[in-house]
């Protein structure tokens, strides 16, 4: 068994260098906010873990799509990998989006569109985990894993637009609650600098556990066919 | 003569789609399981929101169509379940595959089914919670949301349904997989009856059926032509 190939050690430095350069940025480069203080620091990571959550799903459905067609089983590989940093990455903005919410909303929830889209959004992947430890037979589970990928990224944009249409028809009682009117600011250049330094590096933290995640696939498909093969001799 | 190859084509696509339909129909008539289940199960879940809501006259003009779509989307997931769990355990999704016709026919012969099944229980129900609650449901637009609404459901959940029962966790599996997957259709059914009762503009009302129309065509096409790989072995 070949040990973590030399360019994701690499990449797994690069990263760890990463994230602690934009932790700096975060938490002392970024001028404080006026108004809000420094819970606003909240905020680049918020962002930087909601991109990766739904830039994990969008990888998911390609590789679904790509998997239903080619039956390449790396391609259900790339897909469930993803699904699940996605759900660790969506969870992480839905917490650090409700941490920041308390003191600038007054609440720690609100049923505004972003919101609900993002936790139907986590919901629909828990679903598919779920599925996907419910069947034992690999190429179903790829397949049936595949269709639920394409059928739940489908339904997200839809989800979205049905509570904006909600929203618009019925406007929220306790305050509005409107991201753009209640907690927004201006981004000095400091912050926007943090800000675009921690999407990178989110982005490069979702590569690299892609990757090791992808390795470890690999590595238990590996011993269950030496299992397998010792148990037929 | 290609134009008359081609009619005969669709009259056997149509005639495959009226088997499946009219076998299921059939199966109903003799065993009278399903529908039973289903409409006694409804009249249970009005029954309890009936008490846990307290439906005097003044709570029931907001939540009748709420009460409605909760009833209808538990009563349609037991319908689910059953008409394919039926299948799978007697074989007889085995024998359907074999026949000498087009996938697609078998599933739009399924759900066709399961929507007549929905609709009787909707036609039962609708009249009876008119009468017991002295709530006049009988407006056509409102009939016209409920068949909108019911399409939707059943399409996606006939494909998830026949995903989920070939799980080990099938029971559970179903609602999980779909009710985040159709909450639009919830929504969006939900506003547009509440709209006809409340007697609002056809404005109003009009992007919640926009919503719903959308949601059908997105979900037909896609269930169409993803269901040859969850029933292909």
């Amino acid at each position: 068994m070949d040990a973590t190939p030399r360019g994701l050690k690499i990449l797994t430095w690069i990263t760890f260098g990463l994230f602690a350069l934009a932790s700096y940025a975060v938490l002392v480069y970024a001028p404080r906010e006026a108004v809000m203080g420094d819970v606003q620091r909240v905020f680049y990571f918020h962002v930087a873990a909601g991109w990766v959550g739904a830039l994990a799903f969008l990888v998911a459905v390609i590789a679904g799509v790509v998997y239903l067609v080619t039956k390449n089983r790396t391609w259900d590989t790339v897909g469930l990998s993803s699904i699940e940093i996605g759900v660790v990455f969506t969870f992480i903005n839905i917490v650090t989006g409700s941490v920041w919410a308390r003191p600038i909303w007054n609440t720690w929830w609100t049923w505004d569109p972003r919101l609900v889209t993002a936790t139907v959004m986590e919901l629909v992947y828990i679903a598919y985990l779920m599925l996907r430890q419910g069947i034992d037979d690999p190429d179903r589970r790829a397949r049936f894993g595949a269709v639920y990928a394409i059928i739940g990224f489908l339904s997200v944009p839809l989800t979205f637009l049905s509570i904006r249409i909600f929203r618009t028809i019925h406007p929220v009682v306790i305050g509005s609650t409107d991201p753009g009117a209640e907690g927004s600011f201006d981004m000095t250049a400091k912050m926007l600098q943090a800000f675009m330094f921690s999407l990178i590096t989110f982005t490069f933290i979702y590569v690299t556990l892609l990757w090791h995640r992808i390795q470890l696939q690999h590595q238990a498909d590996r011993v269950g066919q030496e299992k397998a093969r010792l148990l037929a001799d | 003569m290609a134009e008359a190859a081609r009619r005969s084509r669709l009259g056997g696509y149509l005639r495959a789609i009226g088997a499946v339909i009219w076998k299921d129909l059939a199966a109903e008539l003799r065993s009278r399981e399903l529908l039973g289940a289903m409409l006694v199960f409804a009249l249970l879940v009005v029954l309890i929101f009936n008490f846990a809501l307290e439906l005097d006259v003044r709570t029931r003009a907001t939540v009748t169509s709420g009460v409605l779509w909760v009833t209808f989307t538990f009563a349609g997931t037991l319908g689910l379940n059953r008409s394919m769990a039926v299948e799978k355990d007697r074989g007889c999704l085995d024998g359907l595959l074999l026949a000498p016709v087009d996938r697609s026919a078998i599933f739009f012969g399924k759900a066709a089914a399961n929507l007549i099944f929905l609709l009787i229980v909707v036609a039962l129900v609708v009249p009876l919670y008119s009468l017991l609650y002295n709530t006049n449901l009988m407006v056509p637009g409102l009939l016209g949301v409920i068949v909108l609404g019911c399409l939707g459901y059943i399409v996606v959940g006939t494909l998830l349904a026949s995903m989920a029962v070939q799980a080990r966790t099938r029971d559970i599996l179903l609602p999980i997989l779909l009710f985040p997957v159709v909450l639009p259709v919830l929504v969006a059914a939900i506003k547009a009856t509440n709209g006809y009762l409340l007697g609002l503009e056809m404005a109003d009302i009009q992007p919640w059926l926009n919503l719903l129309i959308v949601y059908d065509v997105v979900f037909t096409a896609v269930s169409f032509m993803l269901f040859d790989f969850v029933v292909e072995e």
